[in-house]
């Protein structure tokens, strides 16, 4: 440190700064706040089911071993895509079947394979998580992931 | 030791140091788990394992930033901790909330947003117990003297409990979740933990290299502008695929570039002060904390984080085993080898048996600090081969994971030094205090 920078000046760099940066970081996150809600997500497609289906994935605490944007644990596919990774954009209803028959076999079994638990979802609470997945999938998320194999 | 009440912190480490044990296990368990898939699959699925191995960490780095906040405070303040009834009741609540917290994960009782898991009741309960400590410690400070030292720390752990208020708010719409869920996340460790890191830092210089206060003291003021001045906009580097705007890519692959700076002053300043510092402690295993911490903090933190925070390079390498790489690197660095480090310089004075048990910590420090690097390599070679096959060729997940499995092997392996280092500090922490000193500080631990 040079002889010039004094103990009080440095102190005051430190508090002024921050204080600057925070103001700027808030602003900006309201901005993107406003974003989200307005542009980047479906505001009429977040209905009561998909609500549920955000209720649903965090009592099961799917995070921990799945990831959704990218965000959560890294031992199961990422999910925020796993409505275009069945097809759900162009046969809905079969990604629909698929999605719950796969949740519906598990635990597979299956040797050398990572387990899924069953989870006892009733049919709402099925529907409401695939409606749920199915809204993230429509988030504008920058064309994440790179391909759809999550 | 100067005052009596800093023994109040001797409580807080031992917790501290049965929940590391406790997470230590739960990440074992986990890692058998990948190389081992059906391991305890009935029994404890992944997932309880992995919000145990996350939420002890949280947990336990809380009440040793806690303890270390108590020990620290008498001598800095020049007075008496406030109350030292207030602060076991409330490492009581705290070390409550965190056991039935636990216990809890174990049946399936958990509200599942990543790190926040934790149910209401005892997240209300978490908040009742920092908010008595925070009294009990801000009591303190305003009775006594007003250091740097003291007044960042304080700060760091103020603005923590403030952004801790998000993990009450959780919205409907997702992406919005995680626009205020990183304001808990990412404002901790990139943003006030650093200050508490910092700070602590400081002391420890202060007390071992005997450099004059004043100097370490402008340091600091400087490094911890630097961790805000970069941190809080590099929280844009999470925002990036997350449904915000797109100038968070450059504003976000900006200032976590900058993230690296603070970092960097950090180890020049430990090492600056340790050169120039005339006093050649006898406590040899903390002086090697002290010096190892911001080192791997650099590596893990910064050079780690750096690594895959650009966005173009994100895009790729998001949410692969890369994180993980750098996650582990960068918690171990920063905070775990922080808090060991001073448990290293004050159990000894605690217990009034300096020096002690210092070639066995030494060891564990060797030990476990190369473990978590290893694990680091591997992890991070896992995510270059994982990006490569599922982000640009496009592999189904399970295959790629199923072409992982030497790396998970790998992993596991260190996990296991990890766990025996461990053993070897807690063993050095508080079992029977013997006299072993390095040969070079014989002699002048004998003047002491």
């Amino acid at each position: 440190m040079t002889e010039g920078l004094t103990k009080a000046a440095a102190r005051n760099i430190f508090y002024g700064g921050s204080l600057f940066f925070f103001l700027l970081f808030t602003a900006l996150t309201a901005h993107s706040h406003w974003y989200m809600v307005t542009k980047s997500t479906d505001k009429g497609g977040l209905t009561e089911s998909v609500e549920l289906g955000k209720h649903v994935w965090e009592e099961n605490m799917c995070i921990n071993c799945h990831s959704i944007m990218g965000e959560g644990a890294y031992f199961a596919p990422e999910l925020a895509n796993v409505w275009e990774r069945y097809g759900g954009h162009t046969n809905p209803e079969g990604a629909r079947m698929a999605i719950t028959a796969w949740m519906r076999a598990q635990p597979t079994g299956a040797p050398g394979r990572r387990q899924m638990p069953y989870f006892d979802l009733t049919d709402e609470e099925m529907t409401a998580l695939i409606d749920f997945l199915e809204w993230t999938d429509s988030i504008d998320d920058q064309n994440w992931p790179p391909h759809p194999a999550g | 030791m100067k005052y009596e009440t800093q023994k109040v912190a001797l409580p807080f480490f031992a917790v501290a140091m049965a929940l590391f044990a406790l997470q230590i296990v739960f990440g074992l368990l986990a890692a058998t788990v990948y190389v081992s898939p059906h391991f305890l699959a009935e029994l404890m699925p992944f997932n309880i394992m992995r919000v145990s191995h996350t939420n002890l960490l949280i947990v336990w780095l809380l009440i040793g930033f806690m303890g270390c906040t108590y020990y620290l405070m008498p001598e800095e303040a020049e007075q008496e901790i406030h109350s030292p009834g207030l602060a076991y009741l409330q490492l009581a609540i705290f070390a409550f909330a965190g056991a039935a917290a636990l216990v809890g994960y174990q049946f399936g009782i958990h509200e599942g947003r990543e790190f926040l898991e934790q149910p209401f009741w005892i997240k209300v309960l978490i908040t009742i117990s920092y908010l008595i400590f925070l009294f009990n410690t801000s009591m303190t400070l305003l009775k006594g003297r007003k250091t740097a030292i003291n007044l960042v720390l304080m700060l760091g752990l103020w603005l923590a409990a403030v952004f801790w208020l998000f993990a009450f708010y959780n919205p409907s719409n997702l992406a919005v979740d995680k626009l205020y869920w990183w304001w808990v996340v990412h404002l901790w460790v990139e943003g006030v933990w650093e200050l508490i890191m910092a700070s602590l830092l400081g002391y420890l210089l202060i007390k071992m290299s005997g450099v004059d206060r004043e100097v370490i003291e402008k340091w600091l003021y400087v490094i911890v502008g630097l961790s805000l001045f970069s941190g809080l906009l590099g929280t844009g580097h999470h925002y990036y695929w997350i449904g915000a705007p797109s100038y968070w890519q450059p504003i976000g692959s900006i200032f976590s570039t900058l993230e690296v700076i603070p970092f960097f002053a950090m180890v020049v300043f430990a090492f600056y002060m340790f050169w120039k510092g005339s006093r050649n402690h006898p406590n040899k295993a903390a002086m090697l904390w002290a010096l190892g911490c911001p080192t791997i903090a650099f590596f893990g933190a910064g050079v780690w984080g750096f690594m895959h925070t650009l966005s173009f390079i994100n895009y790729y390498t998001h949410g692969t085993q890369l994180t993980a790489a750098h996650g582990h690197l960068a918690f171990y660095g920063a905070y775990v080898m922080l808090i060991l480090g001073v448990i290293t310089y004050a159990m000894p004075q605690i217990r009034r048996s300096q020096p002690y048990n210092q070639v066995l910590n030494m060891w564990g420090f060797w030990i476990m600090t190369s473990a978590m690097c290893f694990m680091t390599f591997t992890l991070t070679f896992a995510g270059v081969v994982q990006t490569h096959l599922q982000r640009v060729l496009g592999m189904n997940y399970m295959q790629v994971q199923s072409q992982l499995d030497l790396f998970f092997i790998m992993r596991l392996g260190t996990g296991v030094a990890v766990t025996i280092a461990a053993v070897m500090l807690i063993y050095s922490f508080f079992g029977p205090a013997r006299e072993q000193v390095p040969a070079s500080s014989r002699p002048l631990a004998a003047t002491e």
